[in-house]
């Protein structure tokens, strides 16, 4: 994937976190995108987020598929590791990386191509493992590389830039999610820093996979009139349902709850989600109810936002496989091999 | 009528026929592993269909004291339990061979042969009579033949006793009614039978020091032994046992008795496309993986096998190769698979490849394999096949070496990366190909991107020619680098001098020795390299231009073996001629001997 190195100028007065990090220090090289694309936001909350979160870059490894959204991790973190993979397969290099070292915050940028056409399988298994990752689809309806091709993501009806309607109806990775057993799913536009940042926050504190949807017009090939996936599109028909506001540790809950209203999230490593219902009959306690409600309000052509499903109770692959608590790339090979004895004594069997 | 076969002590072919899913399994291995303790080298081969319960199944046993494990060519000793397959078992008795049959239904009078021995047993009867368990009646008349075979072949019943204990050590009940079945087939052939007959086993004191295990288990020992903490895999037909064996060690090995916690993980993968993605996940990040795999996987992994390639990440592969093309026969053994896996992926790729011989190798070369493929930051596919893989093979114990450490290859660490002045991914640093690498959480200077676009050797993006080429250029000298480093073959030489030479691989083995004793008892002289890994090292080439005529034995249609010599080797073509064997069941020596038989005949004529 194409960047551009970005020069690094810190200003003084500029805000520091508790590493000492700057916020440009969590920043890639230049984005070689169209000019407006949705997917430069997300980069930017990105960036946000592990900033305001203090985890040291190196310790992220950020992964992708191809396509255009698959380039963005080329885009914001420049120490953390990067794992460019073939075309819908960065579940898989995902799975593989949590399997040998746990301890890494892993971050996945895909597509609604990469995901839901060639690589629907592996991010549904990712899924089903509940991996623990964060799973970034940002999903515009159409194949921008190879000049805008209908994506599985497309809706009933959306027109092409050059005239073609859609007529197969859409693959929604958040209605699979809820329906798979997802142990979080997000849905967020990437013109809504205020609600995205928060949720990439939640979602890399969650233990299991958290998949955020992030609605990402592109705006040279599906940001015109009769498209379902453009700016005015999305802004309009754009329903928050629930809101999701991220409690660090350390950081005392003083704000008072209005009971039915904000629903407190305890994550595994002593944060706190609050959910905080926008829609007043939004109701996210099970996944029957969060689907159906996106369900309906889709008929109506509307977009349900927010952290629509949280189950941090469910184990991830590690918690079902009970691997031991240090990465397993760490393990000294002293504690792996079991020794000239054990294999001389293993040999009666085969006498 | 030659009915009456000369004493053949400790020499012949004993084959049964059955039906799948009666539980011939654990008879076939009681009467193999009673003659393995009687100190008789033998080996078994399972010949079985892709399909769980009702279809015809084989299993040959050639007890051998010459100690030859390949398959003899002939039967002498025929248990026919199938009569969908009677008539065609019987033809395959060899003359003066005897034919057991089980009686309790007659048999049809065509089906006869005047130059064999035919003895009738009434197997069902007898177990009818004595169990009334209608799934036991059919699995004790597998036992209650392994009875029959034990008074015929003067088995040693002691050692029979002991084998059901330890069969059934974790179900007891079992012991009596198998050992009971056992005996009443035993007693039957005693009294009623000419026991014991000329074909027989007598202690000979010749297995000490070995063992009998397949292939796919020593491979799933060794990569436990090589340290290996994540295997990924998708089921597939003849390499399933090998993650079994994986599985089954670690969690005696690698699991804590008081928390069960696990010093390992295995993910069952939705498919090969994900397994080979979950080997390279975990290997960036520094662990050793693997996945077992066979044809139709190998093609599936081709993408990613060439984005490790150029990427340069480890990965260790085990190609448990069965009959292609395509699905083929996923339970008969080939040697098909060379050619798509020495160059699989699209774009300039080249993977090393080792050939395992034996389940003792399987063992050896899993380790091997590990420490190449963090050495060289490359793939590395262990070739093994069914017949390796899935059939217990009498092979000398294996052993260990307690001050083996994993050659870990050039892996920077964080106090390393911190003295350094900068660090780039795809420089040659050392002039051996091979740069260096870091693993991600370690420390801020080591990271870099792992892309399978163009790069340049700093790992940036690229698509300028130059430093793509430098990039790849690089990598062809890793190649060479990789020659030198893989295992040497094993060379077998008649005498200093021999002009003509057989180049061969893996399973191919123990047939190609018993071809070569059997051609020098004729006077006919043959040296033998065994190659052991592609790239080949400078010993094949050596032993290439040592002969004027090179006989290339594989069991593939295609000759991919030889095709990889003339691709790789400056060897002339015209030289080399191939002998191949490609029905999918294990070879046996004779058409190597008859080749070079018939190639020593034209020499003298000439």
């Amino acid at each position: 994937m194409t960047s551009i190195a970005k020069p690094k100028i810190v200003h003084e007065g500029l805000k520091r976190n508790a590493l000492g990090l700057t916020v440009r220090d969590y920043e890639g090289g230049m984005s070689t995108l169209c000019a407006g694309c949705g997917h430069d936001s997300i980069t930017a909350a990105i960036v946000q987020a592990f900033f305001e979160l203090d985890i040291p870059p190196h310790s992220v490894a950020k992964m992708s598929g191809i396509g255009c959204s698959s380039k963005t991790p080329a885009y914001f973190l420049s120490a953390s590791h990067g794992f460019n993979s073939v075309h819908g397969r960065m579940p898989s290099i995902a799975t593989g990386a949590s399997a040998a070292n746990r301890d890494l915050h892993l971050f996945g940028v895909s597509g609604d191509g990469d995901s839901l056409s060639i690589g629907i399988g592996q991010f549904t298994h990712a899924l089903r493992r509940n991996l623990d990752m964060v799973y970034i689809i940002e999903n515009n309806g159409v194949y921008g590389l190879t000049k805008g091709q209908f994506s599985a993501s497309a809706d009933v009806g959306s027109k092409a830039k050059r005239g073609e309607v859609n007529k197969q109806p859409p693959i929604d990775p958040v209605q699979i999610a809820l329906a798979l057993g997802g142990s979080f799913v997000a849905r967020s536009f990437s013109g809504d820093k205020d609600q995205l940042v928060p949720l990439i926050k939640a979602g890399v504190r969650h233990r299991g996979f958290a998949l955020i949807d992030v609605i990402s017009p592109c705006v040279t090939f599906n940001d015109h009139e009769d498209s379902t996936k453009s700016y005015a599109y999305a802004r309009e028909f754009n329903h928050r349902a629930i809101h999701a506001d991220f409690v660090p540790p350390a950081v005392e809950i003083k704000a008072a709850y209005d009971e039915g209203e904000v629903l407190p999230v305890d994550m595994h490593d002593g944060s706190r989600v609050l959910l905080r219902k926008v829609a007043k009959d939004y109701n996210p306690g099970t996944r029957g109810s969060a689907l159906e409600y996106i369900r309906a309000r889709q008929r109506n052509g509307e977009i349900v936002t927010g952290l629509l499903y949280i189950d941090e109770s469910e184990p991830d692959m590690h918690g079902v496989n009970a691997t031991v608590a240090a990465p397993l790339n760490r393990l000294p090979y002293e504690e792996l091999c079991p020794g000239r004895d054990a294999l001389l004594a293993l040999q009666k069997r085969f006498r | 009528m030659g009915k009456q076969q000369k004493s053949r002590v400790n020499d012949f072919v004993l084959k049964i026929a059955n039906v799948n899913g009666t539980g011939s399994a654990s008879a076939n291995a009681l009467l193999m592993k009673t003659v393995f303790r009687m100190g008789v080298p033998v080996s078994g081969k399972n010949f079985f269909p892709s399909n769980i319960q009702g279809l015809p199944t084989w299993y040959e046993i050639r007890v051998s004291k010459d100690g030859y494990l390949a398959r003899s060519g002939a039967v002498d000793i025929m248990v026919a339990m199938n009569a969908q397959t009677y008539a065609r078992d019987m033809q395959e008795v060899a003359p003066g061979g005897v034919l057991i049959y089980d009686s309790t239904w007659p048999r049809d009078r065509l089906l006869s042969r005047p130059d064999i021995e035919i003895i009738g047993v009434p197997l069902a009867r007898m177990c009818n009579e004595r169990f009334t368990n209608v799934r036991t009646r059919i699995l004790m008349k597998n036992m209650a033949y392994v009875g029959v075979l034990a008074a015929l072949l003067e088995l040693d019943r002691a050692v029979i006793v002991e084998l059901v204990k330890e069969t059934f050590a974790k179900k007891p009940a079992l012991i009596e009614s198998n050992q009971q079945a056992i005996d009443l087939g035993f007693e039957y052939a005693r009294a009623n039978l000419p026991c014991p007959l000329p074909l027989r086993v007598k202690p000979l004191g010749k297995t000490a020091g070995h063992i009998m295990i397949d292939g796919n288990t020593a491979a799933g020992l060794g990569c436990v032994y090589a340290g290996a903490t994540v295997g990924a895999w998708y089921p597939i037909t003849p390499s399933t046992s090998l993650m079994d064996g994986f599985k089954s060690f670690c969690e005696r090995y690698r699991k804590d008795p008081k928390t069960g916690e696990r010093r390992y993980c295995v993910v069952q993968a939705e498919d090969e496309l994900a397994a080979i993605g979950i080997v390279l996940g975990a290997t960036w990040n520094g662990a050793r993986a693997f996945t077992p795999t066979s044809g139709p996987g190998l093609s599936l992994m081709s993408e990613f096998l060439g984005y490790a390639y150029y990427a340069e990440l480890p990965a260790v592969l085990f190609d448990v190769q069965r009959v292609g093309p395509s699905t083929g026969m996923p339970t008969r053994t080939q040697q098909a698979d060379l050619l798509s896996a020495a160059y699989a992926s699209h774009g300039d790729t080249k993977h090393v490849l080792l050939f395992p011989a034996d389940p003792r190798e399987c063992f050896e070369l899993a380790v091997a394999a590990f420490d190449l493929a963090d050495r060289l930051q490359t793939p590395v596919i262990v070739m093994s096949d069914l017949d390796i893989g899935m059939n217990d093979w009498m092979c000398r114990d294996l052993d260990w070496d307690p001050n083996y450490r994993p050659d870990r290859g050039k892996v920077l660490t964080a106090e390393e990366l911190e003295s350094a002045k900068a660090f780039h991914r795809y420089v040659d640093v050392d002039g051996d190909g091979i740069p260096q690498r870091t693993l991600p959480g370690v420390s801020p200077r080591g990271a870099y991107f792992v892309r399978g676009s163009g790069h340049n050797q700093y790992g940036g993006y690229t698509e300028d020619s130059a430093e793509y080429q430098q990039v790849v250029d690089r990598l062809a000298k890793k190649w060479e680098t990789a020659a030198k480093l893989v295992p040497d073959p094993v060379i077998r030489r008649s005498r200093k001098g021999a002009a003509v030479g057989i180049v061969s691989i893996g399973s191919c083995d123990s047939a190609i020795e018993e071809a070569l004793d059997r051609l020098a008892a004729k006077g006919i002289q043959v040296d033998y390299c065994r190659v052991r890994a592609f790239p080949f090292g400078k010993k094949v080439r050596q032993f290439l231009e040592q002969h004027e005529r090179v006989f290339v034995v594989e069991q593939n249609r295609d000759a991919q073996l030889k095709t990889l010599l003339l691709a790789e080797t400056q060897y002339p073509p015209a030289r080399l001629t191939s002998i191949l064997h490609y029905g999918g069941l294990p070879m046996d020596h004779r058409c190597v001997t008859e080749a070079l038989e018939q190639y020593a005949a034209q020499g003298v004529a000439a």
